[in-house]
């Protein structure tokens, strides 16, 4: 069973592998404009490249492990929250859309710090953004190289170090080789592998149950509350439910792996199409996903940890080889995710503290060294952590996506569309949103029933409006060209 | 207001993309409020008197299925039909 799980698992890391190798010819052909390859690609992505990369990318170790897993226990009221994500697939490119890749490409931007430098012209956001995505992502990356890891030892039966060390391996080489255009384009065979993999167990996994009616009538008979909106116990309250349009939707436009990827696109017409086949594909794999966990339940009653619900039933309803290859699909989500992660991080440490503010004249040459020097150096501490992870990170990777959005939802928003959006606002909110998310997350969970990221979303919104309003006509210029 | 480098209304560009933006904003409304409505108005019923639509539930179906397909049909449209193609590279002096 085990042997041809490995073989399509080995299959598919060797065909990442020759992206990475592959992509890597564009950085080295491209010298001067070696940051602009190295960390977007050159702005050069298609529509569907684009559409790809941003669900692989947001898609992550939750969608493909977690997500099913609480579905299983909850029923469909945890596919009706899922659901949420399907906003992100339109949203996120509307909103940021044609205005930020104009404006990006105004200012030069690289990274959503660039695009807040230029825009704020303060030294204080562009040092805080920086430290928040550091630390958040860093945190965020090291929990899905756990995920993966332990994906690889459950699947193989290797050890977790020896799990983690191939992961590792095999994500890092690609990305300091390849840069951005490998991380896209290993995005993309990873994202059409996503699509595959919840297309084939879903049609397995209904097969199996004899039909939906079927599996709705065994769900009936163990648990009414399990079809139901409100959860097995019934405490999916609408307002909890509701509260993650926030979190999972809307929110996730002030993500910074995922502006950056609004700053990538080619020409209007790869984000028109970028916009269709990203609603289609997210909501598909959400819809299927979470369905599957649900569906699961009668299949294989009993399963005590959420996470080995997904592999568990592939291996169940599917022959061995084929579980082998749709497995690749939770692989590749976490994949895709930690190397956008990995490259993300290296460039707020490059880009945005080192090029800014410690070597602004740094040659081509040396801003090449220390680039793939960061990466690599980055990559081998997320490993080091990754094999006994600390509390302290565990601990901060709770924040990393409500964190970043409650800081940078305003910057962002109103740094496009409000005129008298200015530096004193854009750092109060900052503050006030990371601080209130981690204290209410902290002492006062789910406040009014609804997720903790709410309160400080509304709370920056007021700090920023606030702080822009009093401080008009102190003498603030954005940055000339 | 001469001194900004770039005016957020100045640009023709601009409107178009604004006017885009609120498109999202509707869109995302349309879509809570669909949402919402089925999953909590039918849904809300007691189990036992649930009606079913290809073997789920009809809340379900039509605020997750048909919500779904609800959505990736007005994305279409609206990109077919109110999305204006622009240049985003008419400043290329400008780039250093």
């Amino acid at each position: 069973m085990n042997t041809a799980v490995i073989i399509s698992l080995t299959g598919f890391l060797i065909l990442i592998f020759m992206i990475g190798i592959w992509s890597s010819r564009n950085v080295n052909r491209k010298g001067s404009g070696f940051l602009q390859e190295y960390f977007l690609g050159s702005r050069e992505l298609g529509g569907f490249i684009l559409a790809m990369t941003m669900i692989a990318t947001y898609g992550s170790a939750s969608s493909f492990i977690g997500g099913p897993g609480v579905a299983y226990t909850e029923g469909l009221g945890w596919v009706l929250l899922a659901m949420a994500q399907v906003a992100t697939g339109y949203f996120v490119l509307m909103v940021l859309g044609k205005k930020f890749a104009i404006m990006a490409r105004k200012y030069n931007a690289l990274t959503l710090v660039d695009f807040l430098k230029h825009r704020y012209n303060s030294k204080a956001v562009v040092l805080f953004s920086a430290f928040s995505i550091i630390i958040f992502l860093f945190s965020a990356m090291a929990a899905q190289w756990v995920g993966g890891a332990r994906l690889i030892e459950s699947l193989t039966g290797l050890t977790y170090t020896s799990a983690l060390f191939i992961f590792a391996v095999a994500v890092l080489i690609y990305v300091i080789l390849g840069g951005f255009r490998a991380v896209v384009l290993t995005d993309t065979v990873q994202g059409v592998v996503m699509v595959g993999g919840t297309l084939v167990i879903l049609i397995g996994t209904i097969i199996a149950g004899g039909g939906i009616t079927n599996i709705m009538n065994d769900l009936m008979a163990e648990n009414p509350n399990l079809v139901t909106p409100f959860g097995a116990e019934g405490n999916l309250t609408p307002a909890y439910v509701s509260s993650f349009w926030i979190l999972v939707g809307v929110g996730v436009v002030a993500l910074p792996q995922v502006t950056v990827r609004a700053m990538s696109y080619r020409n209007s017409q790869a984000m028109h199409r970028a916009l269709i086949v990203g609603t289609v594909v997210v909501g598909f794999i959400m819809l299927g996903m979470h369905l599957i966990g649900v569906f699961a339940r009668p299949i294989i009653p009993g399963v005590e940890t959420g996470d080995h619900v997904m592999p568990m039933i592939a291996m169940e309803v599917l022959p061995a080889w084929v579980a082998g290859i749709v497995l690749a699909a939770p692989l590749a989500a976490i994949m895709s995710t930690v190397d956008s992660l990995l490259l993300l991080v290296s460039s707020a440490v490059v880009k945005d503290v080192y090029l800014n503010y410690i070597k602004p004249d740094a040659s081509v040459r040396r801003v090449k060294q220390i680039s793939f020097g960061v990466t690599a150096v980055l990559g081998v501490l997320v490993f080091a952590l990754a094999l006994s992870p600390p509390d302290l990170l565990i601990w901060l990777n709770l924040f990393a996506f409500g964190g970043l959005e409650a800081a940078f939802i305003w910057p962002v928003i109103f740094g496009l569309y409000w005129n008298k959006a200015n530096k004193y606002g854009a750092f109060l909110s900052m503050i006030a949103g990371v601080f209130s998310y981690v204290l209410i997350h902290q002492f006062w969970p789910d406040p009014f029933g609804m997720h903790s990221v709410v309160l400080p979303v509304v709370l920056s919104f007021v700090c920023f409006v606030a702080g822009s309003l009093f401080t008009q006509g102190k003498s603030e210029k954005p940055l000339h060209m | 207001m001469e001194y900004k480098a770039i005016d957020l209304h100045k640009d023709p560009r601009f409107k178009i993309a604004n006017r885009e933006a609120l498109i999202g904003v509707v869109l995302v409304i349309i879509n809570f409020t669909w949402w919402y409505g089925f999953a909590y108005g039918l849904g809300s019923a007691p189990p036992e008197e649930y009606t079913f639509i290809m073997g789920l539930p009809a809340w379900f179906f039509y605020s997750c299925v048909a919500g779904f397909v609800l959505m990736v049909v007005l994305v279409v449209l609206a990109v077919k039909f109110l999305f204006t193609d622009v240049p985003f590279d008419d400043e290329e002096e400008e780039r250093r």
